[in-house]
């Protein structure tokens, strides 16, 4: 049964899928042969499977009778398979049809109210798988484009390297300049202290020649009062003394 | 009339006429290596379709569950066919 199901779902599936998919299943299952390897990224996994009724029938199976039988068509089916299965009594009913039905009762209460909750943390531990590969890959995409934008600077970069030897060129000129004019300087203080020693000397000579003239006139008028004019120098000074008191003495 | 022009080997088995059926089971391919492929084919379809998937349920493995009971207990009627409540149906 289950083979004759598989069969009948193979080609729905076959068709179902997109042609994206079937090319996608395609090249993963060739390159689990070691064939030619497939060069375009694999699709992603669909979202969710093939959809089933009541858990275990696929709903193909209901599609596939519904032009000829309507929609209570399968059920019919089953109903009529199981009152014949069990009226000829091909399925017997025993101790073990008990146990089936307690068992699977069971099993469905516990699916149906635990089933979401284990979805959700089977869920949530799939979520952090992919955040954390997915983060690698991000990083991995970020520091590619940012060397990507540090090549493009360098790059630019390059296009303007000829304004460097312009620069540099005009420190080496300016340099020279700097070192001209302090030579300049150096030479008009050098200059300028030879001719301020000669203006020295010149005033130095003139004054001392000044000087030995004056004291030479000196010595020579000093040389000249014979003693007789110093007398008579001398005397003349008291008459003009007396004279002087006298004219004091009378407006006083 | 057009779809007569693909070879009947290669159509699928829901696309067959009825009364091709025979002439498209003789025409199979029933080498070890075609029987070993359809089966690799078959399981394939069946995992992509219900197990490969990001949100899968209890469906793909009820099902599995289902056919193998289904198998076992016709493995074993012979032995189930003594439990019979009536002996004429």
């Amino acid at each position: 049964m289950l083979s004759r199901l598989a069969l009948r779902a193979a080609p729905g599936v076959l068709r179902n899928l997109s042609p994206s998919l079937s090319a996608g299943a395609l090249c993963a299952a060739r390159s689990f042969h070691g064939g030619q390897p497939c060069l375009a990224p694999l699709p992603p996994l669909p979202e969710r499977g093939g959809a089933v009724r009541h858990g275990f029938i696929p709903e193909e199976f209901f599609q596939f009778l519904y032009p000829k039988t309507g929609v209570t068509g399968p059920y019919m089916l089953g109903t009529g398979l199981t009152l014949y299965l069990v009226s000829k009594e091909i399925y017997v009913f025993n101790n073990e049809t008990v146990s089936a039905v307690v068992f699977l009762s069971l099993v469905i209460y516990a699916v149906k109210r635990f089933g979401p909750d284990v979805a959700a943390f089977a869920e949530k531990i799939n979520e952090e798988k992919l955040a954390k590969v997915s983060t690698i890959k991000n990083d991995s995409i970020k520091a590619l484009e940012t060397a990507i934008q540090q090549e493009k600077k360098e790059q630019e970069r390059v296009a303007v390297r000829s304004y460097i030897f312009d620069a540099k060129r005009n420190n080496v000129a300016m340099l020279l300049e700097i070192n001209y004019r302090e030579r300049m300087l150096m030479v008009y203080n050098e200059v300028k202290k030879r001719l301020d020693y000669q203006v020295a000397m010149q005033h130095l000579k003139r004054r001392k020649e000044q000087d030995h003239m004056i004291g030479w006139v000196e010595r020579n008028v000093v040389q000249s009062i014979t003693p007789q004019q110093h007398k008579e120098s001398i005397a003349k000074c008291i008459l003009d003394l007396k004279a002087l008191s006298k004219a004091a003495q009378a407006t006083v | 009339m057009a779809d007569k022009l693909v070879p009947l080997k290669n159509t699928r088995l829901l696309d067959v006429k009825l009364g091709q059926v025979p002439a498209w089971v003789a025409a199979r391919d029933y080498s070890l290596s075609g029987v070993i492929g359809a089966v690799q084919r078959g399981y394939d379809s069946f995992c992509n379709k219900y197990i490969n998937v990001k949100k899968g349920g209890l469906a793909g493995f009820t099902m599995v569950l289902a056919g193998y009971v289904l198998m076992s207990y016709m493995a074993n009627y012979d032995h189930l066919k003594h439990d019979r409540w009536r002996k004429y149906h």
